[in-house]
């Protein structure tokens, strides 16, 4: 961003409370699922590899269910609040919408040219659709882990997913998205590292008078 | 009675044959006594064994897991029934699982076995195989989750549990019905899983007497808990009030693990 010196700030929240405690307990959350979730994966593989011991969670098969089993409260409970929020708060609709393939396609381009610009305080349709992508995924996660949970006792669910074998599959590669929303999301906050301190204050400084800044 | 040889022989060949998951569950063994390796060891050192003297996380975990049994228990419908399968979607061979290898599957004598009950019923008299058979018999293909992950689909048949309970005058207000095996392993169901109708003392798998690595001569088959609630070479069953635990379960294992 090409901002000269005498360009006056204003500070402004851009996370609300509520997003940023939802953010970080989702980060734990997510790190005890994704860990405990290797650690019953290597249990019983069905690709032909498993998870090093570093990248598990819980010592042994039993400590790794009792993690994953109270790490998804955690998880399903702490993004039930968040969707709520961003339901009835108009948080979706302010931050994500409008979006159109057009504006993706667009933004696209230009952040393969490296020309998108980085505007604190807004998403790029790029950005909206990896919002949307990650939510999808975290459902995804969600119901296809109840089918695998309780695949008796929903076994509509379950049936769904094209019965349990299939669900665990789907489980599986549901988490291999997340993992790359995830990479994707830590590369871009290396690059821009500022929006990683906006995270954590919610409060980010912006232009008084924002002028058009591609760099 | 000392064992057959040739059943002998053919018990140290499936030993062979699953000698890659006898390592793993060795390595489990191992690293289940508290001892776990990596980077997040000082936050993963599960012993879940030690209940409630074990570290803030150890006793957190074990709290949920209580909480995960009472979501369960509300969860369970007792009427719901396990999805069955045609008989030709039955997965040969079907896996051995237990907590030892083959060739140290228990020597059972058919000549001096007998189920004993104890506990909460009226009557104590202990069952001969016989006695079990002459009970009416119900046949399920269903399928086998274990806790592992993996699954497959089998044929058992045996007596219904609820009925073999009322058989002997159980009291079925009681909270829980346990086992007790050959092998020393043990297991306790919640009673409305244990009167659940597809709960069934295995007699036959497949269509045939129990094979020695399928729980010889009698096994508890619940088709709506994962695999290790059903524990086999069962010698006693007993209905009480007392949480009886379980082998796995006192170690860190869901108590309910319900499906």
């Amino acid at each position: 961003m090409t901002v000269s010196s005498n360009t006056q700030f204003r500070i402004t929240v851009i996370h609300p409370l509520i997003v940023r405690v939802t953010h970080w307990i989702n980060a734990v959350a997510v790190f005890c699922m994704l860990f405990s979730g290797w650690a019953i994966y290597n249990a019983s593989p069905f690709f032909p590899f498993v998870f090093p011991k570093w990248a598990t969670l819980g010592g042994w098969l039993g400590g790794a269910l009792a993690w994953h089993f109270a790490a998804m409260w955690l998880f399903a409970l702490n993004g039930l609040a968040y969707v709520l929020y961003g339901l009835f708060a108009r948080h979706f609709a302010r931050s994500f919408l409008p979006l159109s393939p057009r504006a993706f396609w667009r933004d696209a381009a230009d952040a393969v040219r490296l020309r998108l610009a980085h505007r604190i305080g807004e998403y790029n349709a790029v950005q909206r659709v990896a919002y949307l992508v990650a939510f999808l995924l975290g459902i995804l996660l969600v119901a296809s882990g109840l089918a695998l949970w309780k695949p008796v006792q929903l076994q509509g669910l379950a049936a769904l997913f094209g019965g349990y074998e299939w669900a665990r599959r789907v489980h599986f590669l549901a988490m291999s998205g997340l993992v790359g929303f995830i990479l994707l999301h830590l590369a871009l906050v290396i690059l821009v590292p500022r929006t990683l301190v906006a995270m954590v204050t919610g409060r980010a400084r912006i232009p008084l008078d924002p002028v058009e800044t591609r760099s | 009675m000392s064992r057959d040889e040739t059943e002998a022989k053919r018990l140290r060949a499936l030993r062979r044959e699953i000698q890659p998951e006898l390592v793993k569950l060795e390595r489990r063994l191992f690293l289940r006594s508290g001892l776990s390796l990596g980077a997040l060891s000082l936050l993963s050192g599960c012993d879940l064994s030690t209940g409630t003297n074990g570290t803030l996380i150890d006793r957190t975990l074990w709290a949920m897991s209580r909480a995960n049994d009472r979501v369960q228990a509300w969860l369970f419908d007792p009427n719901k029934l396990a999805p069955t399968y045609p008989a030709s979607m039955i997965d040969t061979p079907f896996r051995f699982n237990a907590y030892y290898p083959p060739d140290n599957i228990p020597e059972i004598d058919e000549a001096t076995w007998k189920l004993d009950v104890s506990g909460l019923v009226a009557d104590k008299t202990p069952w001969t195989l016989q006695k079990l058979r002459a009970l009416p018999q119900e046949s399920q293909i269903t399928r086998h989750i274990c806790i592992e992950g993996w699954s497959q689909i089998g044929q058992w048949s045996g007596v219904p549990l609820k009925a073999f309970l009322e058989r002997v005058g159980a009291d079925l207000t009681a909270k829980y019905v346990g086992f007790k095996c050959a092998d020393r392993y043990y297991g306790s169901l919640d009673m409305p899983s244990a009167l659940h109708p597809q709960t069934v003392l295995a007699l036959d798998f497949g269509g045939s007497a129990l094979p020695l690595e399928y729980g010889y001569p009698l096994r508890v088959r619940v088709p709506t808990k994962l695999g290790f609630k059903s524990p086999k070479h069962i010698v006693s069953v007993f209905v009480t009030n007392d949480y009886p635990g379980g082998y796995w379960e006192d170690q860190g294992y869901n108590w309910f693990s319900g499906i």
